[in-house]
């Protein structure tokens, strides 16, 4: 139905001698949400950086809107169109908001920087209120909104979320993820979201994936997974 | 008093020399985490392209201060173009292949590239110190009184203005580019994470080499200075300096630009006071005496970041 903005073939990463990435094949569609849920060390930020050419993809192949990109330097990936708020929020600790934000505007050579820092001030107003500040002293949602505002400003054709929702309280993640279907469903973007916390993921998620130790074992569309007894039993029970 | 203030102005010229060497150090730290031991000789480079240059010019004391101008902006240009790509080389014939390996390795090849430039200058230049006639002359009085203990005079020299005044310059010019410019926020950021740094689309490798050669011009500038005052100049100048500003670095807070600057006042000022009130010979040993005693109250150095960040 619709079209293929990225598409792994037989992807495999390696750190050293370790085998991260055990052959990986996935699709990420235009306007939809992706998601890929898994265990702790199963290799979910490693697609995610692999993704982005840090590390290399040591065999298989990696296409971005028709463009081969697994050989690519990270740099030139993302100036394609790729922006990452990568796990560990990762934002600048000695920069302000406002330096973050220029920061992430840097693909875009700060051309609507104006206009793009009100969409996201507007998505998350807590950013305004301390754009002056330091950001290595926001609190862990503040720093999980700037990390996800500083990828916005890229004005990224696809936006990588690594566990967005990792240590926040739920009256935060329940806010992150109302922006994230928020930004899908009035923009259009196109979101690959890796999630510990599979419930959230798979009920926002139109197509996902299991990862189990380096390989994709299951896959199918959000509803279809939250309704698979191997996915409840493995992921959601005694979740949430 | 009078004394005081004459060492203080003598002490601030050479503390302005020190702290723009400084800077590439602490630039270089910043950003790769290691010592560019070869930068003390990218200072000596640029003081003896200096030389070549002016030599070759053919100025002196006597041409007209317009002929003085414009050759000296010919000078410095040179110098800095050259002394750039020299730093510039060395790091990607040197360091980069380096990286990623044990850290003593990058360490060893910054102690060869700075035993490269010495005796290659040394070979080309056959050795000799390079004196000429000075070419900035005149000095003003500040302060001219009679006491008891007989007549003193406060002196500033147009060099020392020229140096104090044009480190100021560059200071301010450094810490606009750093703190206001995009090419500024990518140093910063590489500082800070260069795998995020390269997420967002910055060329961490190009950031890097840029940062060598902005060191570079700021140590080449500084040669040409250091050249101009004491009108001569050899291979071997850049070792002592070199350590006193990888010191002054160290003591302003490694990492820190401000620090840098800082750091080769306070090396400048305490070299001076302590030969002009104590002894000559120790000068050197009241500066990194100096050093220890602020290192081991503040590891950090006098403006070093605080490692208190939430994350
Ligand atoms: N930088 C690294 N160096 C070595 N091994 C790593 C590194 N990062 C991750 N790994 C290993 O790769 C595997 C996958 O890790 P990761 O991609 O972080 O999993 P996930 O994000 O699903 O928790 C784990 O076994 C982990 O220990
Ligand atoms: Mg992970």
């Amino acid at each position: 139905m619709s079209d293929i903005l990225l598409q792994g073939a037989g992807v495999e990463t390696f750190y050293g001698k370790i085998q991260a990435l055990r052959g990986i094949d996935f699709e990420v569609h235009k306007g939809e949400i992706t998601t890929v849920i898994g265990a702790n060390g199963a290799g979910k930020s490693t697609l995610m950086m692999t993704i982005c050419g840090t590390p290399r993809a040591r065999a298989g192949s990696i296409v971005f809107d028709g463009v081969e990109i697994s050989k690519m330097p990270t740099h030139e990936i993302v100036h394609l169109g790729i922006a990452q708020s990568p796990e560990g929020r990762r934002i600048f600790p000695r920069m302000t908001v406002f330096e973050n934000l220029q920061m992430g505007a840097t693909v875009d050579k700060l051309q609507h920087f104006d206009e793009d820092l009100v969409k996201v001030f507007k998505l998350f107003p807590r950013l305004e209120e301390r754009r002056a500040q330091r950001a290595g002293t926001l609190s862990g949602g503040e720093q999980q909104m700037l990390a996800i505002g500083r990828a916005l400003m890229a004005r990224p054709r696809l936006l990588l979320l690594d566990e967005p929702s990792l240590g926040l309280a739920p009256i935060i993640v329940k806010l992150i993820f109302a922006a994230i279907k928020k930004l899908n469903e009035e923009e259009g973007l196109t979101v690959l979201l890796v999630e510990q916390n599979a419930f959230h993921a798979l009920r926002l998620a139109h197509r996902a994936y299991v990862m189990v130790n380096g390989k994709i074992t299951i896959t199918g569309t959000g509803a279809e997974l939250l309704n698979r007894p191997e996915v409840r039993a493995a992921y959601l029970e005694g979740g949430h | 008093m009078e004394y005081f203030l004459q060492q203080l102005i003598n002490g601030l010229t050479l503390g302005s020399i020190y702290g723009l060497i400084a800077i590439g150090y602490t630039m270089v730290y910043g950003i790769i985490g290691m010592i560019n031991f070869a930068h003390g000789d990218v200072f000596m480079v640029g003081s003896v392209v200096s030389f070549i240059v002016i030599l070759g010019l053919g100025i002196t004391g006597g041409s007209g201060s317009f002929m003085i101008i414009l050759a000296l902006a010919l000078v410095v240009i040179i110098a800095m173009l050259i002394a750039s790509v020299y730093n510039w080389t060395i790091e990607r014939v040197a360091y980069r292949p380096l990286r990623g390996s044990f850290r003593l390795a990058p360490l060893i090849s910054a102690i060869g590239m700075s035993i490269v430039l010495q005796e290659f200058v040394r070979i080309a230049q056959e050795g000799r110190p390079k004196p000429i006639q000075a070419v900035i002359t005149g000095k003003h009085e500040l302060l001219h009184r009679l006491t008891e203990g007989g007549e003193f005079i406060v002196t500033i020299s147009n060099m020392q203005i020229l140096i104090i005044i044009s480190t100021l310059a560059l200071m301010a010019i450094f810490t606009m580019i750093i703190q206001r410019t995009s090419l500024g926020r990518a140093q910063r950021a590489c500082e800070q994470d260069q795998k995020m740094a390269s997420l967002l689309g910055i060329d961490v490798d190009r950031t890097i080499s840029i940062t060598f050669i902005l060191g570079a011009a700021l140590a080449a500038f500084a040669g040409m200075m250091f050249f101009l005052y004491y009108n001569v100049t050899d291979f071997f100048i850049g070792f002592l300096a070199g350590i006193k500003a990888f010191t002054a670095a160290v003591l302003g807070g490694i990492g820190s630009i401000p620090g840098a600057m800082l750091g080769g006042m306070v090396i400048g000022l305490i070299e001076v006071m302590w030969s002009a009130y104590f002894s000559v010979e120790y000068k050197d040993v009241a500066a990194f005496t100096v050093l220890v005693i602020v290192l081991i109250f503040m590891p950090q150095g006098l403006l070093g970041k605080p490692e208190v960040e939430k994350v």
